[in-house]
């Protein structure tokens, strides 16, 4: 009977929670919000590194050589032939055309709005170089292809003192998308227990509710449905993100996606139950929603820091000291560790650490709420304090 | 059928240095309707909560026949709780199976009762509302079926009858009679006392958180001081009398109490000897006079 009140509980929370029109709104938002995200970076992607440059009289037979350097520097050139001076002026002007090359090698004339793109004048520079010492090189009798073939075995030797991840700044997105939506789902689904708990103590169903459950079940039962809600969102936005994000190549998903996910999910499951019951405990203290804020602001604001501060610090130095400690710390770890694991800087023994230390957490965390829970949750009018709650 | 006995014996209860209980005892047997009635802050409502287990006693014991009362027993008692409570963003239906569904029915047995309970308290049209749109009314039958929809073997229901609107208060009452004629046994407490008088089978008065009277209304109506209604021209053959006092004179009717050991024919007579009497009955006191008596004299004792 134990298992089956605990069960009936979590159904009705789960049943009731997902089929409000908030929850079905809520998460709509959070993945047109994402879904804009997305699409936004791709096209800015896209648009940032494509240049447009006008190619006028002889300056048209640069077209090939200066699209090839370009994307040597890891930018994509349009050329366009124009035939009159005035209308192409204008173009530049208006910003459709993004530089305007005249002239004649050697002599080439460039014409841009303001400062005009650095990467794209050096590229136009060398073409120019290069046109030069072609044709000096054939006036001098040499074979042009020759020069250039024992050029191009010319390279500097490069020896990296520390591994490059070519994939640094997409874990970094990927961290930092992960503890964004754990301190959501976190701070959204605890809360929501919070109020679930004052609900019930200010309609009184509680009364009726503990005449047949025990307290601990009723806790348990609604921490686990609501949890579950929690989880089925954030599953639904991480797959959607997921999607949308390989779909338009802003983030190479394949495994690095994958794992992050599951870390997330487990992170998801410590953090939710570390903190749920905290607001529950918190909840049962108050009998109106009104008083509701004034007992959560302690727990939302180590959410808060966890996250604000993690993430700063997440940026600058992921394994820093600071970053490191604070990740492997109860009130923090479900937000920071996740993020370092996502970019790939915890090593082993530090998840191990946090999560032993997370589920030690949990379960003096469930034990002490739960008390606190089952003495003030019959308790009605007066806010009851905490100490009177934790003696009895 | 159910058979048992709900016994409370010498549960007190204090919060702080407030007294709320104090060895209160009294049992109620299958197919009795106990009324359960006391001044305000009495400790009806500590009681009920003690015997469901919502509230820890410091010392005594609830017994469902003959054994202490635990969860599972627990469970199958109908609870209706003084401050109403119900969720009120979920419809009736929903509610009514959740609930019997935590009181240990499958699935189907608590659909089939719910939906039982909603048709014979008049609910139907309801059925699929969210409870807050519902009517105080209404809301107080859902409340009733909360407290029925599993079918209990016991039934503790805190003022049932507050708010209701007279036809309710009959479907109320003609549903504890069945209940109790079922075999269950049912306590209930309340502020209507010619409604306790007239449905309860046996009515316990609580003061200052013990019991100071219990037994069947007639039992409790026949005690206390004999009191004469004469109907006669004059009073005034009364004055001779010794150990008669007129309380309460309209008109010729008037109303006398005697003390003990005197003799209501000698009277009859003495008031025949002056003039005709038209009326010459044994007035017994209503609960209310009862009650009121009661309690005033228990809080001139303490």
């Amino acid at each position: 009977m134990t298992a089956r009140a605990v069960s009936l509980v979590a159904r009705r929370e789960f049943v009731t929670k997902v089929r409000t029109r908030s929850f079905l709104i809520g998460t709509a938002v959070i993945i047109a919000v994402l879904a804009g995200y997305v699409v936004l970076q791709s096209v800015l992607f896209d648009d940032q590194q494509r240049s447009v440059v006008g190619l006028s009289g002889q300056a048209t037979q640069l077209a090939d050589p200066l699209r090839d350097k370009a994307k040597s520097f890891g930018i994509d050139v349009e050329t366009r032939d124009v035939t009159t001076m005035e209308n192409a002026e204008q173009q530049v002007r208006d910003g459709s055309l993004d530089a305007l090359v005249t002239g004649a090698p050697p002599t080439l004339k460039m014409i841009v709005k303001g400062t005009g793109d650095q990467v794209l004048t050096t590229a136009l520079n060398d073409v120019l170089r290069q046109q030069v010492l072609v044709a000096q090189l054939a006036e001098a009798g040499i074979t042009p292809q020759q020069v250039a073939q024992n050029l191009a075995n010319v390279n500097v030797a490069v020896t990296a003192l520390e591994p490059v991840d070519p994939q640094r700044g997409q874990r970094l997105a990927i961290g930092l998308i992960v503890a964004a939506l754990l301190y959501y789902s976190l701070l959204v689904y605890g809360t929501m227990v919070a109020q679930g708990v004052v609900e019930e103590k200010s309609s009184r169903v509680v009364e009726i509710l503990l005449a047949t459950v025990r307290p601990w079940q009723l806790l348990l039962g609604k921490v686990i449905g609501l949890g579950a809600v929690g989880l089925l969102q954030l599953l639904v936005i991480s797959t959607i993100g997921l999607g949308l994000s390989s779909a338009f190549d802003v983030i190479d998903v394949g495994a690095l996606g994958g794992t992050a996910l599951l870390t997330g999910v487990l992170w998801y499951l410590l953090g939710f139950f570390l903190y749920a019951t905290v607001f529950a405990a918190a909840a049962s203290l108050v009998s109106r929603q009104e008083e509701l804020q004034s007992v959560l602001t302690p727990i939302s604001m180590t959410i808060i820091v966890a996250f604000v501060a993690g993430i700063n610090l997440m940026i600058g130095s992921p394994s820093g000291p600071t970053v490191t400690v604070l990740s492997l710390l109860p009130p923090f770890a479900p937000i920071l560790m996740p993020g370092r694991m996502a970019m790939g800087v915890a090593t082993p023994w530090q998840v191990v650490l946090a999560v032993v230390l997370a589920l030690a957490a949990i379960a003096a965390i469930t034990w002490l709420g739960g008390k606190v829970y089952a003495n003030a949750v019959l308790r009605t009018g007066a806010r009851v304090k905490l100490r009177e709650a934790l003696r009895t | 059928m159910p058979e048992g006995v709900l016994e409370i014996d010498g549960i007190s209860k204090r919060y702080g240095e407030v007294v709320a209980l104090r060895n209160l005892s009294f049992d109620v047997r299958a197919g009795e309707l106990f009324g359960f009635v006391g001044s305000n802050g009495a400790g009806k409502t500590t009681a009920m909560r003690i015997a469901l287990g919502v509230l820890a006693a410091d010392s005594g014991e609830v017994r469902w026949n003959g054994r202490a009362v635990d969860l599972d027993t627990r469970r199958r008692i109908g609870y209706m709780p003084e401050e109403r409570g119900l969720y009120p963003r979920m419809r009736v239906l929903d509610q009514l199976v959740y609930l019997a569904e935590l009181h240990g029915m499958s699935t189907n047995e608590a659909h089939t009762s719910a939906e039982n309970w909603i048709a014979r308290l008049g609910l139907r049209d309801r059925r699929n509302d969210e409870v807050q749109r519902l009517s105080l009314g209404n809301q107080q039958r859902v409340q009733l079926a909360a407290a029925l929809v599993h079918e209990p073997d016991v039934l503790v229901l805190d003022e049932p009858f507050s708010g209701l609107d007279p036809v309710a208060v009959d479907v109320m009452s003609q549903v504890l009679r069945e209940k109790a004629s079922g075999g269950v046994p049912v306590v209930f407490s309340s502020h209507q006392l010619d409604l306790v008088e007239r449905l309860c089978d046996r009515v316990g008065i609580v003061s200052a958180g013990s019991l100071v009277a219990s037994g069947t209304v007639d039992e409790l109506r026949s005690g206390g001081v004999p009191r004469l209604v004469v109907e006669s021209p004059t009073t005034d053959w009364t004055v001779t009398l010794d150990g008669v006092r007129v309380i309460e004179k309209n008109g010729t009717r008037c109303v006398l109490e005697l003390a003990d050991g005197v003799d209501d024919q000698a009277v009859l007579q003495a008031a025949l000897a002056v003039g005709p009497v038209h009326e010459f009955s044994r007035q017994r006191p209503t609960l209310t006079e009862l009650f009121r008596n009661v309690v005033t004299t228990e809080a001139r004792s303490t």
